[in-house]
């Protein structure tokens, strides 16, 4: 079997971002990087499969020479090759010419399943499996939470949540799923395991060589700060009984939202 | 010439959600400012009775597709339709919710259509003529403003930010074929387990009592249902509560959880850790209840309390309760 799982690096949750200047990006300076959480998720049910049905999971990932980091942490947990894309015109590039240059790296190799986080922490927006999925012509399972592939390795059957319901869908391979929290409890990189991935082979990639061309369609404009909150009260009184009488007198005539 | 600003509306069960008639309102606005129509598009099978709802919030046009294929929703086949009649009628800028829905079926449109989009936006205007779209990103920890350089110009826009507001127009129904090739359509429901709770889904919801680390465990939660039922709200939680697993994943509330936007958030137990923070300060008013007075909750809380929680949310219940009897 043939698994790919696409990774992408992006500051740690507790990372404060601090907007530049000049509102032309975001400062990077002192940011820890990470694999993006949902991510994580992904590479763990690529390498499950891999120890249920055999083959192989190739990592790709795209960014910076930073994210060669984040790539080898995807070896280390057990990933078997890695593409890396790596080309500076594709800086801030938009979802859909993210997944334009992942497509023409995964079009090149043999693919049965791809994993992808359901979005990333960074850019929030949840499309480049989607588009991925549209661009190579397979299906997608979007934000699962339980993946299960049918003996034959033909079809998957996933569990994935929306507002109010949980949904057990079908798909055939190959295909696209993102990954949801819940999917499993990603493994950590051992010892022995970052050793050998010093030595798995990453092949790594410019636009060019894929054949893409970069053309983004969508693009910041401005990075802005979020807009500030007011300073709120302190609900004095005497006792608990006092104080949430009080609040509760707020919420209805002040805020007049109960 | 790309014109008109079109809608992509969400159905379930032949209800049309909350979320079509935000985007219908929003797409009243934009029209306005541009001089062109509103226009939307409904997928299912038998709902060609509720489009006429829709030209309540000003929509123009309803382009209808009535197929048993679309019903219940699938990627592929709603992707096919919206992408057939969007690519035949070219419109300048396209509409959707960023809900789990509007999501799985923007990036495949987005695909099909090679076109850029903004997702998850908080604000959509006008300016020179083209859409100018503003997205939290990373969890709301800064906003980027998107300009597109291609049309349809996509945007998503976040549940619960945008009003609604009612606006009659004469409303024509156009149907449409959907032209769906079965032989594309791979991906099939096999079964919808419904949460028969009657909660409001998190990202949906009006009102939201959140517990974090401070419940203490899962025990620690009944006083905040007895809260959230009298003033008909959703429980959310803290991820270390949920990584505890006091409370089920699909209750997180952060930047690896649920991002909400509610009108009122009440924070319990919470201290506010910046993941935290990221997922809720786009709420209209924000309560904290925790006994430390230095918890980062409090910068982003409207109304702060700082006492034990245990003592504090049983008499608010109370207070509320004697308010709404009222």
């Amino acid at each position: 079997m043939n698994i790919v799982a696409c990774v992408k690096q992006v500051p740690d949750t507790e990372a404060q971002i601090k907007v530049k200047p000049d509102g032309s990006g975001i400062d990077e300076s002192g940011i820890k990087w990470v694999m993006n959480p949902y991510d994580e998720y992904g590479v763990e049910e690529a390498l499950r499969l891999k120890e249920k049905f055999g083959g192989e999971v190739t990592v790709v990932s795209l960014g910076p020479a930073r994210v060669m980091e984040t790539t080898r942490t995807a070896l280390a947990m057990g990933s078997d090759k890695g593409i890396h894309i790596c080309d500076p015109a594709l800086d801030g590039a938009d979802a859909y010419t993210t997944a334009a240059a992942l497509a023409a790296a995964i079009a090149g190799i043999p693919h049965d399943i791809i994993f992808c986080g359901q979005r990333a922490i960074d850019d929030d927006s949840g499309q480049v499996g989607p588009i991925l999925a549209e661009l190579l012509g397979i299906p997608q399972l979007t934000v699962v939470t339980k993946a299960d592939l049918d003996v034959d390795g033909k079809t998957i059957k996933a569990i994935r949540p929306i507002e109010g319901a949980q949904l057990l869908i079908e798909g055939t391979l190959p295909c696209v799923v993102t990954a949801q929290k819940g999917l499993n409890e990603p493994r950590y990189a051992s010892l022995p395991g970052i050793m050998k991935a010093k030595k798995k082979p990453v092949d790594t990639k410019d636009a060019a060589a894929l054949g893409v061309t970069v053309a983004v369609k969508a693009k910041v404009a401005r990075f802005i700060p979020p807009p500030a909150r007011a300073a709120g009260k302190i609900v004095g009184g005497d006792d608990p009984a006092t104080k949430a009488a009080e609040l509760a007198r707020l919420l209805r005539e002040e805020a007049k939202v109960i | 010439m790309a014109k008109g600003v079109w809608i992509v509306t969400e159905q379930r069960d032949g209800v049309l959600r909350k979320i079509s008639f935000e985007l219908a309102s929003t797409a009243r606005k934009l029209a306005d400012q541009l001089g062109e129509e509103v226009c939307a598009i409904l997928l299912g099978s038998g709902i060609e009775g509720i489009a006429g709802e829709l030209s309540k919030y000003g929509v123009d046009k309803v382009y209808v597709a009535d197929n048993a294929a679309l019903e219940p929703y699938t990627t592929d086949a709603h992707a096919m339709a919206a992408a057939k009649v969007v690519k035949e009628n070219d419109p300048s800028i396209l509409l959707l919710g960023a809900s789990i829905q509007g999501k799985d079926l923007s990036g495949r449109l987005v695909g099909k259509l090679a076109t850029g989009m903004a997702a998850d936006c908080t604000d959509v205007k006008i300016a020179d003529s083209k859409l100018l779209a503003t997205r939290p990103m990373y969890a709301g920890k800064c906003y980027g403003e998107i300009v597109f350089s291609s049309t349809p110009q996509m945007a998503s826009l976040r549940p619960n930010v945008f009003p609604i507001v009612e606006n009659p127009k004469a409303g024509t129904v156009v149907k449409f074929d959907p032209a769906l090739d079965p032989s594309q359509l791979k991906t099939k429901v096999l079964e919808v387990q419904k949460d028969t709770s009657g909660k409001v889904d998190l990202t949906e919801a009006n009102f939201i009592v959140s517990g974090g680390r401070g419940m203490k465990g899962p025990e620690g939660y009944q006083i905040i249902e007895g809260l959230a039922d009298v003033i008909g709200a959703t429980v959310g939680a803290s991820r270390a509560a949920v990584d505890a697993g006091w409370r089920p994943l699909s209750d997180q509330v952060g930047q690896t959880g649920k991002v909400v936007s509610p009108n009122l958030y009440i924070a319990c137990g919470i201290s506010g850790a910046i993941q935290h923070l990221a997922g809720m300060s786009s709420s209209k008013y924000i309560v904290a209840v925790n006994k430390d007075p230095e918890a980062p909750i409090f910068a982003k809380a409207d109304y702060g309390v700082v006492d034990d929680l245990f003592k504090i949310i049983p008499e608010l219940t109370e207070a509320c309760k004697k308010l709404l009897a009222e």
